[in-house]
């Protein structure tokens, strides 16, 4: 039996065994370094940065992309990358709001809903909706976009097209089709506002023992939980693990390497869906620019946070760390008042170092 | 009746375009037995096992396992019959842990979920039933090649193996690694399991085997018990061969040194370990050695396309650095690579553009711009002198046959006038009438004064048309002979010398 030291060793054998240890770790951690730096400058410059409302906003805008992150991340362990994420969230977002317009507004995107998705009072008025119903508009949004996502993972798994390119197809035409949905609108096409307020309420505070929680917070907590589950405890999470790592020794071992591909697009179709119904709570309307560029934001937190290209790397912790690294610098530049031309820079930065300091793990030396 | 085969491989023969590369094979595997597989780079060894595992199809001949006949689909179709095999390059995913790896494509669940417990249970069974030592949660990047082969074997042992492929387990291994896959090879023979064994290494199949089978040329040549026989008898059973007019007649004279290469020492794996030869003007030096033995390394080394840690390179007497693939071309040197598919040629461009890209400065106009027809010329004045068979310039290279293909990269290095070529493999995969012509270039290129480098894995042509060949073994230059008083026994001596 190891003893205790032994054990010691053998974990930091590669951490500490000689000088040009060090220096490879602090590289390999280069990023977090560097994030960390960024972080205490903006702490050194504005000290109520530290507080706790600036932290509650911090997590209810990294809620709706964490969501988003975690269903690319799964594409990205693939060796994959999904450009359609924006677009399909939009979709859904417009879905969401078409659907959930307050009864009192005038020009609604349908200007007749059949009678049982209402809610009436003893005196015949009008309420809301029927509690399901918002769950019906959920699962319609989530299907429209697992089915778009499908498709694209059966391109990239059956055809073989490349992740890049099938899902910047998939885009394209997806936003085609979400223009068609647009101009269907009784109102004509116009941004779709005036949400149901019980819907909006979806996104606000939760009192719980005097805390004023905000449920995004929730939402993202448990997608995550569930998440962490899929990832690590199932057959699909370890299948998915072991397709983007080396999918031939998949193959050969038996896994359905088709069916693990297209299962991982549906999850990240499902996520999107979820995304979009949230978001546009949110946001308060949606119009067909909504998404717009969500999946640079949610492939960046991935990215930053150590879900690698080569495939088959990657952890829940990562995502998440990645999305609150990247929100609480975006939060913390607008906050010292960094002008946003600035912001870009640093952001486009960011994202490129860290693609460049994943790389270099891989890279064989001749 | 109970069949005394665990497997049997009978009247085996497959052939690729018209050429026999397997010719009425026999192998019988007994219940509990080591055998051991050996011949030349070449002889046809992975092609057989290629055949079993059903990834080509054999034209003739039956395989039996336990006396039923079979033919397997697929390798996973193997794997579940208890026919595994461990490969030299393993196949793993190297992200995931020891575990994963072992039950890859067959997790337990329980309810929704993947049995961890289990899994790791049944892993650490395994792995004590067959006196393993790795900690099964590691990731499998962070083990060693060995260990990696370990639990390769002890996924296979997972599936209820009968037999057990290793293909040159031992190439990477220290001794020690070597001694402890030796007493889990006696631990699984003791457990009735049937081991074929690849090797090039004579003290290791002597040490091991209970019998040795041998091919060459593709050809079964037969097996012995190994206690019966010597290793002498083993290497004239895989080499013996006559040769015959395979190669072109040799006139050209040697001239002074040109090129030296003193104490040439690599940075990283795999490593070159302190190489010294010298080339002379219009020589052709062989480089041979087993696969793995990293000849391609050393040329490519030279050639600056690999690190050098230390040692000096000299051209006609002055130091030269060739740090890099741009310097080394500046001095003088061309490098035709082994990987002609991958390294060599640009499949889909034509011919002019293969012949002219290493070269593509000279044919700047007065204006900057290209001058096409000046590349064609060249091209055509190539494919003439060379004898390229091409209905035109214009023909995309892959419509080529591998011969053509191989002139067009040959020409195209001539078009920039070296003075030493690095030749890795150059006859690989070429038929044996092309191979004719590309020794018979060979020829003409060092009679007119050029110097030529060439690795080969076939001892024939090696004894054939070069003047001295040094001979590598694992990194390290086991020595230089001269051709006309060498013969394969004594090259083959020399490149197991530092296993």
């Amino acid at each position: 039996m190891k003893n205790f030291t032994d054990i010691i060793k053998s974990k930091f054998r590669d951490g500490f065994g000689e000088k040009k240890s060090i220096k490879e770790m602090l590289l390999n951690n280069a990023i977090y370094l560097i994030i960390g730096a960024i972080i205490i400058y903006i702490i050194a410059m504005e000290p109520t940065f530290l507080s706790l409302s600036v932290m509650k906003n911090i997590l209810t805008q990294s809620s709706v992309r964490l969501i988003l992150a975690l269903g690319v991340g799964g594409i990205i362990i693939l060796q994959g990358t999904d450009l359609s994420l924006g677009r399909n969230v939009g979709f859904s977002a417009i879905i969401t709001a078409s659907f959930l317009q307050s009864f009192s507004y005038g020009a609604r995107f349908y200007a007749t809903l059949p009678d049982w998705v209402w809610n009436t009072n003893s005196l015949g008025e009008v309420i809301g909706f029927q509690w399901f119903f918002y769950i019906i508009v959920l699962l319609i949004a989530m299907t429209v976009s697992a089915t778009f996502s499908a498709i694209n993972g059966l391109v990239v798994a059956h055809f073989k097209v490349h992740p890049f390119l099938a899902t910047l197809g998939g885009s394209v035409a997806l936003y085609g089709i979400l223009l068609l949905y647009f101009n269907t609108s009784a109102a004509g096409p116009q941004p779709i506002g005036s949400l149901d307020p019980t819907y909006s309420s979806f996104v606000g505070i939760w009192n719980v023992f005097g805390m004023e929680i905000p449920l995004l917070v929730v939402y993202s907590v448990l997608i995550t939980v569930l998440m962490w589950f899929v990832w690590n405890k199932t057959t699909f999470g370890k299948n998915m693990f072991a397709v983007g790592g080396n999918p031939e020794a998949a193959k050969i071992s038996g896994v359905n390497v088709i069916r693990t591909t297209v299962l991982v697009y549906i999850v990240a179709g499902l996520l999107y869906g979820l995304g979009g119904y949230l978001e546009a709570a949110r946001v308060g309307s949606a119009n067909s620019a909504f998404g717009l560029n969500y999946e640079l934001d949610a492939i960046a937190a991935c990215v930053v946070g150590g879900i690698s290209f080569s495939g088959g790397i990657g952890k829940i912790s990562g995502a998440i760390a990645g999305v609150l690294m990247f929100t609480v610098i975006t939060y913390g530049m607008v906050y010292l008042g960094i002008d946003a031309y600035y912001q870009y820079i640093i952001k486009g930065v960011i994202i490129v170092a860290a693609v460049a300091l994943d790389t270099r793990k891989y890279i064989k030396k001749t | 009746m109970k069949n005394e085969y665990l497997l049997q491989i009978k009247n085996l023969s497959k052939s690729f375009s018209g050429v026999k590369v397997l010719n009425n094979v026999e192998i019988s595997v007994k219940q509990g037995t080591i055998h051991a597989l050996m011949g030349e780079n070449g002889a046809g060894k992975s092609t057989l096992m290629k055949c079993l595992f059903g990834i080509y199809k054999q034209d003739e001949g039956e395989f039996y396992l336990n006396g039923e006949q079979f033919n397997f689909t697929d390798p996973k179709h193997a794997l579940e019959n208890g026919v595994s095999m461990v490969h030299q390059e393993l196949n793993q995913v190297l992200q995931r842990t020891v575990v994963d790896n072992v039950w890859l494509g067959r997790y337990p669940t329980k309810g929704l979920f993947v049995d961890e417990k289990k899994m790791l249970e049944d892993t650490i069974e395994l792995f004590k039933k067959i006196k393993v030592d790795i900690d099964p949660t590691q990731k499998l990047a962070e083990l060693s090649v060995s260990q990696r082969q370990m639990v390769e074997i002890v996924k296979a042992v997972s599936y209820d193996a009968k037999i057990i492929v290793l293909d040159e387990p031992t190439s990477s291994l220290t001794q020690n690694e070597v001694d402890k896959l030796f007493e889990i090879m006696r631990t699984l023979k003791s457990q009735g399991i049937g081991l074929i064994y690849i090797s090039h290494k004579m003290e290791e199949i002597f040490e091991i085997s209970d019998c040795v089978s041998i091919l060459r040329d593709g050809n079964y040549i037969g097996t012995e018990i190994t206690k019966d026989v010597t290793m002498d008898h083993i290497i004239k059973m895989m080499v013996g061969r006559d040769l015959k007019n395979r190669f072109p007649h040799k006139k050209h004279t040697l001239g002074e040194i040109v090129f030296e290469v003193k104490n040439l020492t690599t940075i990283y794996e795999p490593k070159v370990l302190d190489v010294s030869f010298n080339l002379r003007k219009g020589e052709i030096f062989g480089l041979s050695g087993l696969v793995g033995s990293r000849r391609t390394e050393l040329v490519e080394t030279i050639f600056g396309a690999r690190s050098k840690e230390s040692g000096e390179l000299i051209l006609n007497g002055k130091p030269i650095k060739n740090d890099n693939t741009i310097q080394a071309i500046k001095n003088g040197f061309a490098l035709i690579t082994e990987e002609r598919r991958v390294t060599g040629i640009y499949p889909v461009a034509d011919i002019t553009f293969n012949s002219t890209i290493a070269n593509i400065r000279s044919y700047k106009g007065v204006t900057g711009l290209l001058d096409n027809k000046k590349m064609e010329i060249d091209t055509a004045i190539q494919i003439e002198k060379m004898s390229i068979k091409t209905p035109s310039q214009k023909e995309v290279i892959r419509s080529l046959s591998g011969g053509n293909q191989q002139k067009v990269i040959i020409g195209r290095w001539l078009l920039l006038n070296p003075d030493i070529l690095l030749m890795d493999e150059p006859t690989r995969g070429i038929d044996v009438g092309a191979k004719y012509e590309i020794y018979q270039l060979m020829l003409d290129l060092v009679s007119q004064g050029k110097s030529i480098i060439m690795v080969s894995s076939e001892m024939p042509e090696l004894l054939g048309i070069t003047d001295r060949i040094g001979v590598m073994s694992n990194g390290r230059l086991a020595g230089i002979v001269d051709t006309k008083a060498t013969n394969q026994e004594e090259l083959f001596k020399m490149a197991t010398k530092h296993l």
